[in-house]
């Protein structure tokens, strides 16, 4: 169980906090409420915007309702000539033109207004939420990242935020819209005429309700259909990625068929979508024209019977057709509410989480004198599995200038002392000092700008060589960069390539070796002048002589600060000052390669297994 | 190639003490492709078409339906003007306001039917074509030649399966809609000037200027949208970098550059976005001008021709609802015209994809490679070379005896890989042959030689799955059994039931909830499940504990027990143990002997084994 278990607690992500983040897709009321309040407090942040945005919804909503009754007033001008006189009907007609053309224009102009301030209310939001969460995100400690899965925090980044920040636009301000329009216009109808109003209002509850339950239903489809679609791109991708084992097992036909499994599992989502899609458009515009039948018909007896006027059942007519986008957008409305609780909600909840491991307040920045680094009694087990200990009572002090060196079966806590000493993660029992100073009291910043780690894992970013290596000091100057590269072993490759330090890492750059990378990595933290400098496991793909080099390059400088060194060939560490041999967590053994191998244990055995394998020689 | 230089004045703000700016900057650049294409293509539209063909019927339904549909809309307004003009304002009315009402119940219900028929068929069309081009692709990529797999990105492949594939839905879903809105534009005017032509004709008049409008407006509109795209996936690339990089973000201490730079990022962002934003807008006020423009036409005109009584009244309200629908058509045409030029660039890279070469295949008429043919493997004068200029194998012989273990050795770049991949002919050798059980592997099925070939990869590559899956893989004729057996064989069997579901245990990307020793031992499982008489095993050159490589070792044994074994050793074991080892320069064979012999020989093996115990492969 150990290997499992410790390889899923330390590094690899647990599903379990993915699940949890799945789970706040049902997000309960009062959760989606407190969100919506948030986001719109965060568009407050501002405020003119704000106020333009929905003034701009106010002129722009109330000028499309004068719209129709000025069309209305027009047709009756035509008819009042025999009454009022030809000239008198003419010249009402040039006013009610140029009311037209006027308010026309002006709505136009709000409305580009209201569309303008309110996506830019968004936009704004969106900057401030991309702020803060890429700023949480860097600060959030290891055990959290240990427990995401990259792929979940991008989508909380783009996706979630994305759907968070369009709340003002989509929601807000598409229901103050409605609701004047609705209301106001609605009032208007009725006012003239009771029942003419009615049945010209009487497809606006079906279409509501019908909008928003298919938009509800279209959202529910599509959460799965994305699931769908999730599986469909990973049976893509690890067939592209894998395409090697795939033709090595000649399983072409294996990978087809899986895809076409996933295929057809999205497809029949993607029609049911179709499905819900169509049936509420149609009976929606279906609803629509049935209700402007019956105001044709009533309206056209009323005309008869002289209640009415052409003019008022011609506004009526255009009244509702101007009614029916916006009615059909109340569905859209439902959704960004529902969009914006459940986004929003898993939006915040990351936002709101304290990093676990973080500065005490007024803690104090390191302060380093002897560079004396010392484990009393630590004991620590991860944040995902806290029964399980993964170092029981460790306890050691290296002194500046020495090399101490950590080996051990996997499993054993090696790695996991080399993440605690730049504070990766809390202690869980014991303390580590640093000259006296407890790790948990000083700066992290100070802390890790004395410590550095040289990790199994490189991560390259795609930029130049030179600004890979610099990564932990980019004002650093260029011979530093170069000495680095140098001790590192890099420097002859670099200067080879043709733009030399300027040459990009990665995706149509220069692609490195695994020994590549670790020698990068080892340069990076050359760049610094840590008081402790730690190799987790990062020469396992160097081999032997090169290794050798890069030691005997350090060395120079090891003078000056405690080298920790955690590898599983003997040939890296045999030359220590000290080798501790671990084993479940503990210490069990040690000493100088000589005095362990004397000994006749653990170290003994596993030097006996090297040697056969590896031919070992000391 | 990003220029250090332009991303170095990217911020010459922050400066400490005045010196220059930091090496420093977050996000790749990303590389461009094009968005847009030409509007049409004929090439490019008639591969699109070979994947409609099949839903030829539909097709044709759906552009039935839309012009039905397109004729309903138009038919409205006129049943109106004829319920006004002959209902209400004619003497005897009130049977012709019903015969109209009733009319207008018929055609709103025809309305009904045909945009159902029309959406659902187009929208099922659509999709159906869409997951068509995905999977034509995807198979296509299962046998396209393995250089073009081995120098294309996942990503770029991945994008052009997604992103590619849904931007042609967009299209398709469109253009049918397209048809009818050009069919609803004629119609309009067609409408208009039946009504009353002078009347029509001065509505009309607006037309042509709103084209103009628009068409100043799209290429400028277009370029901001395409800034703001950009900006976006610029920051999005930026976010992306931090979630992977976290820990050397966290262990360099870059938070604070790092956070600077993304403001920068995220600031030309927000910038692009609010140009973009008002781009989109700048029309609205255009076209509702001159909608009322065209209203206010017909009311001072129109109303005239009433008072003169040369129009009906119904008429001049016709016209009023023709112009309130008249925009709806144009704005949507031009949009098509995007979305037209979107699809075509995609579906030139598409096509670039569907029509890269399979350069392996079954000759005609190939023979399966006999079951019971013996497991030898041949290189008969072997030449090969992936790039014309650069030959990776040159003049290479040599002889596998069923049932022999044969360790490859050399530095990086020697041709060990190659050989494994020419031995199942990944690729095809440029001069020699390669041969398996005495025939040469070209001319019998790549289906039938892959049954003779085993192999495992230096990377244990694993797939999501349970355990059970991934051991199995292809063979799916292996029962449960059969698949604990080979577990059990590699020593992998009592891990596997340590884990939460035993063999049930679902694997996460890439294997990533086991260690990389468990990751092997289900690799050599998986190999001894397809049950092949050659196997061909590149071996991991990744650190795992001693206890680990002696069960790894093992295995090995197991795994090359009574098969014929080529394997790119890179462990001092593994070389021992073999009956015979094949040392690699510079793509030839330079010496071959048992351990000693070669030692002995004081040749390049001497040499590399006395520079390095733990790899062969990177001694430069």
């Amino acid at each position: 169980m150990s290997a499992l278990a410790d390889s899923q607690s330390a590094e690899k992500p647990s599903l379990r906090a993915v699940e949890v983040m799945a789970q706040t897709d049902t997000v309960g009321w009062m959760t989606g409420v407190r969100t919506m309040w948030r986001v719109t407090k965060m568009a407050g942040e501002t405020p003119w915007q704000v106020v333009f945005a929905l003034v701009s919804t106010l002129f722009a909503a109330s000028l499309q309702i004068i719209i129709p009754r000025l069309l209305g007033h027009a047709v009756d001008q035509t008819q009042t000539a025999l009454t009022g006189g030809a000239e008198a009907a003419q010249a009402a007609l040039w006013t009610t033109a140029i009311l037209v053309l006027a308010v026309s224009t002006l709505r136009g102009i709000f409305a580009t207004l209201q569309n303008y301030f309110s996506e830019s209310v968004g936009h704004y939001t969106g900057y401030r939420l991309r702020m803060q969460f890429y700023d949480k995100i860097q600060h959030l400690s290891f055990g959290f990242h240990d427990s995401i899965h990259s792929g979940d925090l991008i989508t909380l980044g783009l996706l979630d935020l994305e759907g968070a920040r369009m709340f003002f636009s989509t929601g807000l301000v598409r229901f103050v819209l409605l609701a004047i329009l609705i209301g106001v216009g609605g009032y208007w109808l009725i006012s003239i005429d009771l029942w003419l109003g009615l049945l010209a209002l009487s497809f606006v509850p079906y279409v509501g309700w019908e909008s928003s339950v298919s938009q509800l239903k279209l959202r529910g489809t599509w959460l799965v259909l994305q699931e769908r679609l999730d599986i469909l791109s990973r049976v893509m991708e690890e067939n592209l990625a894998g395409i090697r084992v795939v033709r090595a097992f000649s399983a072409q036909d294996h990978e087809r068929a899986k895809f076409h499994r996933a295929s057809i599992s999205a497809l029949d989502l993607a029609y049911e979508r179709v499905d819900i899609r169509v049936k509420s458009t149609a009976t929606m515009t279906l609803s629509f024209f049935i209700a402007m039948g019956l105001v044709l018909l009533v309206g056209g007896m009323k005309v008869q019977a002289g209640t009415i006027t052409v003019g008022t059942l011609a506004a009526f007519l255009t009244f509702m057709t101007i009614l029916q986008m916006p009615v059909r957008q109340l569905g859209m409305l439902v959704n960004s509410v529902a969009r914006t609780s459940t986004c929003g909600a898993r939006l915040f909840a990351l936002l709101d989480l304290e990093p676990a491991v973080r500065d005490r307040p007024g803690a104090p920045a390191l302060n380093v004198t002897e560079g004396t680094l010392r484990f009393e009694e630590v004991s620590f087990s991860y944040p995902s599995a806290p029964l399980q200990d993964v170092l029981q009572g460790i306890t050691f002090t290296a002194k500046k200038g020495e090399t101490i060196g950590l080996i051990g079966p996997q499993g054993s806590g090696k790695t996991t002392i080399a993440q605690l000493i730049p504070r990766f993660y809390d202690v869980t029992g014991g303390r580590i000092t640093l000259d006296g100073q407890d790790l948990r009291d000083v700066t992290l910043t100070s802390l890790r700008q004395n410590v550095a780690v040289v990790s199994q894992d490189v991560f390259m970013f795609t930029t130049t060589m030179e600004n890979n290596i610099a990564y932990g000091n980019p004002w650093a100057p260029e011979e530093k960069i170069e000495q680095a590269s140098d001790a590192a072993q890099l420097h002859g490759y670099i200067d080879g390539l043709p733009e030399r330090y300027r040459t990009v890492v990665g995706e149509r750059g220069a692609s490195l070796s695994g020994g590549q990378r670790q020698r990068m990595s080892i340069a990076r933290s050359l760049i610094l002048t840590p008081a402790v400098l730690v190799f987790d496991d990062s020469t396992a793909a160097i081999d032997a002589r090169t290794e050798a080099r890069i030691f005997d390059a350090i060395r120079a400088q090891s003078a000056d600060r405690v080298t920790v060194l955690v590898a599983h060939r003997l040939n890296t560490l045999m030359h220590a000052d000290r080798i501790l041999v671990l084993d479940m967590g503990r210490i069990v053994e040690q000493g100088t390669h000589a005095e362990l191998l004397a000994l006749n244990g653990k170290y003994r055995e596993l030097y006996d297994l090297q040697h056969r394998s590896y031919g070992v020689t000391a | 190639m990003s220029s250090a230089g332009e991303t170095e004045t990217e911020r010459n703000d922050i400066r400490e003490d005045g010196r220059r700016p930091p090496r420093a900057v977050v996000g790749s650049h990303r590389i461009k492709e094009e968005m847009f294409g030409r509007a049409f293509d004929a090439r490019i539209m008639s591969r699109i078409w070979g994947f409609v063909r099949p839903y030829r019927r539909q097709f044709l339904i759906s552009v039935v339906a839309v012009l039905i549909f397109t004729l309903t809309q138009l038919a409205i307004p006129l049943v109106i003007r004829s319920a006004i003009d002959d209902g209400l304002l004619a003497a005897d009315g009130r049977s012709a306001l019903i015969r109209a009402t009733i009319l207008f119940a018929v055609i709103i219900l025809i309305n009904f039917a045909a945009s159902y028929v029309q959406e659902r068929v187009v929208g099922r069309v659509a999709e159906n074509v869409l997951f068509d081009i995905r999977e034509a692709m995807f198979s296509h990529l299962q046998s396209v030649s393995q250089s073009f797999m081995d120098k294309t990105e996942v990503g770029r492949l991945m994008s052009r399966l997604q992103g590619d594939v849904n931007s042609m839905q967009e299209f398709l879903e469109t253009s049918v809609i397209s048809v009818g809105d050009l069919v609803l534009l004629f119609g309009i005017v067609l409408c208009m000037l039946w009504l009353n032509w002078e009347l029509g004709l001065l509505t009309l008049s607006i037309l042509p200027v709103l084209f103009i409008v628009r068409l100043i407006w799209l290429p400028k509109a277009r370029v901001v949208f395409i800034e703001a795209h950009e900006a976006n996936s610029v920051t999005s690339g930026a976010l992306a970098e931090a979630i992977h990089g976290v820990r050397t973000v966290q262990g360099m201490t870059r938070q604070t550059v790092n956070l600077q730079l993304y403001d920068d990022k995220a600031t030309t962002n927000l910038n692009a976005q609010l140009r973009s934003a008002m781009y989109a807008q700048v029309l609205v006020p255009i076209v509702d001008g001159l909608t009322g423009l065209a209203m206010a036409m017909v009311v001072v005109v129109g109303g005239q021709m009433v008072l003169n009584q040369t129009l009906d009244v119904g008429v001049m309200v016709a016209f009023l609802f023709f112009i309130q629908r008249f925009f709806d058509p144009i704005r949507s045409l031009t949009m098509q015209y995007s979305v037209m030029q979107r699809a075509m660039a995609s579906g030139q890279r598409l096509t670039e994809v569907l029509d890269v070469p399979v350069s392996v295949t079954d000759p005609a008429g190939a023979m399966a490679l006999a079951p019971d043919a013996p497991g030898s493997v041949e290189f008969r004068n072997v030449s090969f070379r992936y790039e014309p200029t650069q030959p990776v194998l040159r003049n290479v012989s040599f002889q596998v005896a069923p049932g022999e273990t044969v360790a490859l050795v050399g530095p990086t770049g020697s041709g060990k890989s190659s050989v494994m991949s020419l031995i199942h002919r990944f690729y095809d050798v440029q001069d020699g042959a390669v041969l398996v059980g005495g025939v040469d592997v070209r001319q019998v099925t790549q289906e039938s030689l892959g049954q003779q070939i085993a192999m495992v990869l230096q990377e244990p590559f694993l797939f999501t799955g349970t355990v059970m899956e991934n051991i199995r893989y292809n063979k799916a004729a292996a029962t449960d059994a059969e698949v604990m057996d080979a577990a059990r064989a590699v020593g992998a069997h009592d891990r596997i039931m340590r884990l939460p579901q035993g063999y049930d245990t679902k694997l996460t990307e890439r294997g990533a909830n086991l260690s990389m020793g468990q990751r092997q031992l289900l690799s050599f499982a998986r190999a001894l499940v397809a049950d092949a008489k050659v196997l061909v095993l590149d071996e991991a050159t990744s650190s795992i504990d001693s206890y680990t490589e002696q069960q790894i070792q093992k295995a090995l044994v197991t795994l090359l027990r009574g098969r014929t074994g080529l394997v790119i050793a890179h462990r001092l074991a593994t070389i021992r143990n073999a009956d015979r080892i094949m040392v690699l320069q510079a793509g030839q064979l330079i010496e071959q002997g048992t351990h000693d012999e070669l030692l002995a020989a004081e040749g390049r093996y001497a040499q590399l084994y006395k520079a390095s115990h733990a790899s062969f492969d990177d001694v430069d």
